[in-house]
């Protein structure tokens, strides 16, 4: 049986990862492949790795990253921010990444998907779209790290990513994003109930209910989080134990 | 021991070569058909389009090469269904060395009685069962793999390990000196690496 997936997400600027860490048995918290290591260790399914980097010199180091990972690691990563073209996503599958995330450049410049998903196949192409829910009730659309709302619907944006091919969407909610207090149920089950691809929650993970919950209650593919993983908040065997304790199929 | 890495334009090969150099092996990534010929074994990896995958290897008359060769070969994912006889892919006609065909996940298929689709791709860490032959040795039954396609091809008596999304599909198959595995064996952990190193050790 298809396995639900936990998916941890690294914060990457300049070739190291950002945001806190704090656990022990990783003797430099700051490099990302040390993490990607003990993640994998543990029974984590896949990776994200999101790059933040603002500078000119952002390609040649995230390139870097991703050889290094792929050197080390056994199992699939993700990697997104910033990639803007063909060619950029070309270059980090070229060096051994599995899956490139698209999220601002894909909005401004949809074709992108099409290129990308003629190119390298659907399922190199994660579309990321971060939404938040308005007072009307409907989810909108953000770009820039969140920073800029459009008038585009979430769901509308979703569908016109799978018309151009993209082989999974990276749903994250910012009214639950940092709040620990569950993933958003009502998005996310709309997603995966009508959307013929996989959908992967993110934004809100604070228990290991809340894992349990989004793929039971939102029949979410996969789930991502980041602090409580890198704080040690939730291990991942432990989850694993306990949704699994709940019949739902994971990898063990 | 020399192993050659099929050169096409299909190929995600830095992910192999890096599987192979954890397991101590190095690689060669070749499209010359002397380097292919004397290596001792073959990978054939495969990402990508089953047309245009089929094309290029005609083009290139590394189509006539591959079936051709009698050291251990192994094909993986798009490899696995460029062996097989004809996907429906583009309606492509395909290698042959398997008589199978390769066929299109059906959409519209319900997961569970709240209507939850099957999604496609088939994208994920997925269970293998009914495990025979030398690649297996060693590999639980049940073990989790990584899989990410959205074809498949069809069980058959050539079958040495199947897996069930929406229907049981062949996960890996088997025929004299050619081997195909659907899943990842480059990105699936511990399990996917010790079935590269049975390949390796395949006499």
């Amino acid at each position: 049986m298809l396995a639900k997936r936990i998916i941890p997400c690294l914060d990457i600027k300049d070739g190291r990862t950002v945001k806190g860490i704090n656990f022990e048995n990783i003797r430099d918290a700051g490099d990302p492949v040390e993490l990607a290591m003990y993640y994998s260790q543990q029974g984590a399914d896949e990776l994200v790795f999101l790059d933040i980097t603002a500078t000119v010199e952002k390609r040649k180091t995230l390139v870097e990253l991703v050889k290094r990972v792929a050197s080390n690691i056994n199992i699939p990563f993700t990697v997104g921010g910033g990639i803007s073209s063909v060619e950029n996503a070309f270059e980090l599958l070229q060096n051994g990444a599995d899956k490139i995330s698209i999220n601002t450049a894909a909005f401004k410049d949809p074709d992108l998907i099409h290129l990308m998903a003629k190119e390298f196949g659907s399922q190199c192409v994660v579309l990321a779209i971060d939404t938040k829910k308005e007072s009307d009730g409907d989810w909108y659309v953000y770009l820039n790290g969140g920073r800029l709302k459009t008038e585009t619907l979430a769901y509308d944006w979703a569908k016109k990513g799978i018309d151009l091919g993209c082989g999974e969407i990276l749903l994250t909610s910012m009214n639950n994003d940092g709040t620990k207090e569950g993933f958003a149920e009502d998005i996310t089950s709309l997603f995966s109930k009508t959307l013929a691809v996989p959908i992967i929650a993110s934004g809100g993970a604070g228990t290991m209910d809340d894992f349990a919950d989004v793929f039971i209650k939102a029949n979410a593919d996969a789930a991502l989080a980041a602090s409580v993983f890198h704080f040690g908040e939730i291990k991942i065997p432990e989850l694993k134990r306990f949704l699994s304790l709940q019949n739902i199929s994971t990898r063990s | 021991m020399t192993v050659a890495i099929i050169k096409y334009n299909a190929g995600n090969v830095q992910s192999v070569l890096y599987a192979l150099q954890r397991l101590g092996t190095n690689a060669i990534v070749t499209d010359q058909v002397d380097e292919i010929t004397s290596a001792d074994k073959v990978i054939f990896p495969g990402v990508g389009n089953a047309a245009s995958a089929m094309e290029y290897l005609k083009e290139k008359k590394l189509d006539e090469l591959i079936v051709s060769l009698k050291q251990p070969l192994l094909g993986i994912c798009l490899g696995l269904q460029l062996l097989c006889k004809s996907s429906e892919e583009g309606n492509t006609e395909c290698l042959g060395v398997f008589d199978t065909v390769v066929k299109k996940f059906d959409d519209n298929v319900f997961q569970n009685k709240n209507l939850v689709p099957f999604k496609i791709p088939h994208m994920g860490w997925n269970t293998i069962t009914g495990l025979s032959s030398p690649l297996m040795n060693g590999v639980p039954e049940n073990s989790f793999l990584y899989f990410v396609h959205s074809y498949y091809a069809e069980l058959s008596s050539e079958t040495i390990a199947s897996t069930d999304y929406i229907t049981q599909f062949s996960a890996a198959i088997h025929r004299n000196n050619f081997y195909g595995v659907q899943f990842h064996t480059e990105k699936s952990g511990v399990t996917g690496e010790r079935i590269l190193s049975n390949f390796l050790n395949i006499e």
